[in-house]
């Protein structure tokens, strides 16, 4: 299917000022969507509010308005402007939204523009939780088992038909207060009794834990002739609680066999597929680790912070794809470098995506992590193993740290690891890396944090490559070894109690 | 060189390159040489190490992180294996996954396979797309590598790996709802496709790779399959004459080797790629319905485009990487093959529907029958 040749002007809605939970990924995105479209002759007229991107250079686009990223300005910019289409999902959920209110107040309509990529009805389909779970359950895949509740008595029935462990979701409470996790009866009981006492409405919601559980993301592709194709997939380090904006997060999975690695790439592509998105989408999935058993958290169906995690990790320009499937063309007929964009990248690396939080800046801010997103940035590195990986992403970050080590750890003892490790902190990593420091116990910590074995061991292999840099001082093999494991030049420099230049 | 302690095989290529690297695996096992190649898949070592369509040869993987998830029990693709060996960027021997039984150097001491880590396989992947696929050995470090280079370019690979890996006997897949008879000829097949089979309500008589066309004739089936395997297809003339015997009789489905026996059955050509494919994330082109696919692939040999024009085989679908051709059919005959692997393990899910294809071609078999 060739370009559309019945459109010209394409207007596209940037992602606004970077905010907290809201990082800079967005102007990667829509810079990229931008020239994309220029390159095959449209026309662009940008909307952001945001002076400090590139995105709004002349040069991006041919017209540029920053103006507030509300309804009543774009409206306005669309009645001047008139452009043939929009292009939503580039600017994230700012972009998204702005798009959907567009549509429902008619001012698409009104204007004669046409809506390009995924269609507002899908997208709906996507972001409200009732028909999203509607069209999962009507294609077999499995959403996390939940039920309202109005009394303590049906709270315990529904917990019995979901299983423990459950989450109690209080409805209307800021920041879900009153909510928690019951491991059975008793926990249900006390925990409910708040919950329907602080809900305003007396509702709360029980929902199957799934805590602990892998947090796993698969980023897909789908063109409008129903080729979809997988980009990458990710798995956290952290496992399912921790936002995954928030979280370490490790391209590709490390921990799936080929079986599991399988399995959920089907189940993304069906479900883009049921979604009929055209263009880039993400799924998260949680997988339980004992068993084959999944959930499907979410699915956004625009560019989003992972895609542009994606993007970069594997080399391939989801937003930019994203961008010429909206005027029609077809994943084989986009050319991407050498080969055409309906392949699926393979990558002979790890790549490391660590959050940067501001909490050096915000010092009063608790820096313990949950379901919402703090981190205002993050830091992207390539290694060949996990450790090297690792190591880069940690010196990327400007906070200071050259290794896996914090000074503020170095003086707790191991009784007060253990303890600060069980809270969900933004330096917890560094925290685990002085525990195995101090002889802790790779069991202990995966029971406290849930996090992987296999993670937790690629750390120790790095605090053990450290004693037998202490113990082989100046010695050239432990050198290369330790280089090959991507330990700087600096962390060994300090071991060997000389000058990093001497290294 | 620098001499690293922890460093004592080292892998030695018919170019005279050498790499260094630490063994595992069976590293008393009989040095012997073989075929490098390289696969791209970031999982799926297992089902890589257990098919016998590798069997002597080496594999390298691109991807660097090799046993993070051990071996389960399920996952094989042959009881035992014959692949030459493993060479990998980094191996991990703590692996961590639920279902994980055994750790791959375990496996690999078990049916003595060498294997050589700590190799820049990057580099390695590099030198075999510029050079191509070739021999090669992994020797202790000691070894002198001149003669070892002198000893890969007289070494003559075998040529009777299809024998080998078959099953000697006659044996029986049945399942519970058996609606089909398919006569699967084994020239070295992956389980996941008897299981695909089976699923799909098949009865499945896998028969050694020289059952004579009269024989298969005999079992009175809906279907023939060709199965996938070693080697060239031009070293078993016996299965291609067979094929030729049958063909028209009823429905005939070939995977890889197959699909290349069948091809030749007909008069086709085939030549051998510089490097191969492996992996599993190749774009293929479905020429009927314009869908594209992502395949998982394994092979050397590739049917040649020209030589299908006076055949009346058909080409269905075409790799979008380098346009050589993956799949052929005759309608008229009612026999088809591809060139990749619909049965994956490992690899993408997206081509059972050729199954589906076999199986709807049997039903109608069936109907006029």
């Amino acid at each position: 299917m060739p370009k559309r040749e019945d459109i010209r002007r394409i207007m596209v809605i940037g992602s606004g000022p970077i905010v907290i939970g809201q990082a800079a990924e967005f102007d990667y995105a829509g810079t990229q969507a931008c020239l994309a479209l220029k390159e095959e002759g449209y026309e662009v007229i940008l909307c952001n509010s945001n002076p400090a991107t590139i995105m709004t250079d002349p040069a991006i686009a041919d017209k540029v308005y920053m103006e507030p990223l509300t309804l009543e300005y774009i409206a306005k910019i669309i009645r001047k402007e008139r452009p043939d289409a929009l292009l939503p999902g580039i600017g994230g959920q700012t972009g998204l939204n702005l798009a959907m209110q567009l549509e429902r107040k008619g001012v698409l309509k009104e204007c004669g523009v046409e809506l390009l990529g995924t269609s507002s009805e899908s997208i709906e389909r996507a972001e409200d939780r009732e028909l999203f779970k509607e069209l999962c359950e009507s294609i077999g895949e499995p959403v996390i088992p939940s039920q309202i509740t109005y009394s303590l008595e049906e709270a315990k029935k529904a917990a019995e038909a979901v299983g423990y462990p459950v989450v109690l979701r209080p409805a209307f409470t800021l920041g879900g207060t009153g909510g928690g996790f019951a491991d059975s009866e008793a926990d249900l009981l006390k925990i409910g009794k708040q919950a329907f006492a602080l809900s305003p409405v007396h509702q709360v919601l029980i929902e199957k834990s799934v805590k602990g559980y892998k947090e796993i993301e698969y980023e897909v592709i789908r063109d409008h002739n129903d080729t979809a194709i997988t980009v990458c997939n990710m798995e956290n380090f952290d496992p399912v609680g921790i936002h995954t904006g928030d979280s370490i997060v490790f391209c590709p999975s490390q921990t799936l066999t080929n079986k599991e690695y399988q399995m959920l790439r089907d189940s993304a592509l069906r479900l883009i597929r049921a979604l009929k998105v055209e263009g880039g989408c993400n799924v998260q999935f949680a997988l339980d680790p004992h068993s084959s058993q999944y959930y499907i958290i979410e699915v956004n169906p625009r560019v989003s912070r992972s895609s542009a995690l994606a993007s970069k990790a594997s080399g391939y320009p989801i937003a930019r794809v994203s961008a010429k499937i909206g005027v029609g063309l077809r994943l084989d007929e986009i050319q991407l470098a050498n080969t055409l964009a309906s392949f699926e990248p393979a990558l002979d690396y790890v790549v490391t995506k660590m959050p940067r939080f501001p909490f050096d800046k915000f010092v009063t801010a608790p820096n313990t992590l949950g379901t919402q997103m703090k981190a205002t940035g993050e830091v992207m590195s390539v290694g060949r193993t996990i450790e090297e990986s690792l190591l880069k992403a940690v010196r990327s970050m400007e906070i200071g740290a050259d290794h896996l080590y914090l000074l503020r750890f170095e003086s707790m003892t191991s009784d007060e690891l253990y303890k600060y490790i069980t809270r969900d902190t933004d330096d917890r990593v560094f925290a685990i890396a002085e525990l195995l420091r101090k002889g802790g116990n790779i069991n202990n910590i995966h029971d406290l944090t849930a996090i992987d074995r296999l993670f937790l061991r690629k750390i120790r292999n790095i605090i053990q490559m450290e004693s037998q840099l202490r113990d082989n001082v100046g010695n050239p093999d432990m050198l290369y070894r330790a280089k090959r494991m991507g330990i700087s030049d600096k962390a060994i420099a300090h071991l060997w109690k000389c000058d990093e230049a001497e290294i | 060189m620098m001499k690293l302690q922890e460093f004592d095989k080292k892998l030695i290529l018919e170019d005279g390159s050498v790499y260094v690297g630490k063994g595992f695996g069976d590293k008393d096992a009989r040095v012997r040489v073989f075929e490098i190649v390289f696969n791209t898949s970031p999982v799926g070592y297992q089902e890589i190490l257990s098919d016998p369509s590798y069997t002597d040869q080496g594999v390298v993987m691109a991807y660097p992180l090799i046993g993070n998830y051990g071996m389960t029990a399920e996952d094989y693709e042959t009881k035992t294996p014959t692949i030459a060996a493993m060479i990998v960027r980094e191996y991990n021997g703590e692996p961590s996954n639920y279902r994980s039984v055994n750790t791959l150097d375990e496996v690999m001491k078990r049916y003595h396979i060498v294997g050589i880590s700590g190799i820049d396989t990057r580099k390695l992947v590099r030198n075999i797309r510029d050079y191509g696929s070739c021999r090669a050995i992994i020797t202790d470090i000691s070894e002198n590598t001149d003669e070892a280079v002198k000893r890969l370019k007289e070494h003559v690979l075998p040529t009777d790996t299809v024998s080998r890996v078959s099953r000697k006997y006659m044996k029986e897949y049945t399942s519970d709802h058996a609606k089909y008879h398919v006569v699967a000829v084994d020239c070295g097949m992956k389980d996941n496709i008897i299981r695909s089979l089976v699923k799909r309500n098949c009865c499945v008589t896998v028969v050694p790779w020289n059952t004579p066309a009269q024989k298969i004739w005999s079992l009175n089936p809906d279907g023939l399959f060709l199965s996938n395997g070693p080697g060239n297809p031009e070293d078993v003339r016996e299965v291609i004459n067979t094929v030729r015997q049958l063909r028209g009789m009823f429905p005939i489905f070939g995977i890889c080797l197959g699909h290349q026996i069948l091809s030749l059955s007909y008069g086709a050509k085939i030549y051998k790629l510089k490097f191969g494919h492996r992996g599993g994330n190749h774009p293929i082109k479905n020429l009927t319905t314009d869908k594209i696919e992502i395949t998982s692939q394994n092979h050397s040999y590739a049917v040649d485009a020209e030589s299908l024009k006076n055949t009346p085989l058909e080409v269905t679908h075409l790799n979008l990487l380098d346009n050589t051709v993956e799949g052929v059919e005759s309608v008229r005959d009612r026999v088809f093959g591809v060139q990749y692997h619909p049965e994956s393990a490992p690899g993408p899910q997206d081509s059972g529907y050729l199954f589906d294809k076999f199986i709807s071609l049997m039903k109608e078999g069936k109907r006029h029958a």
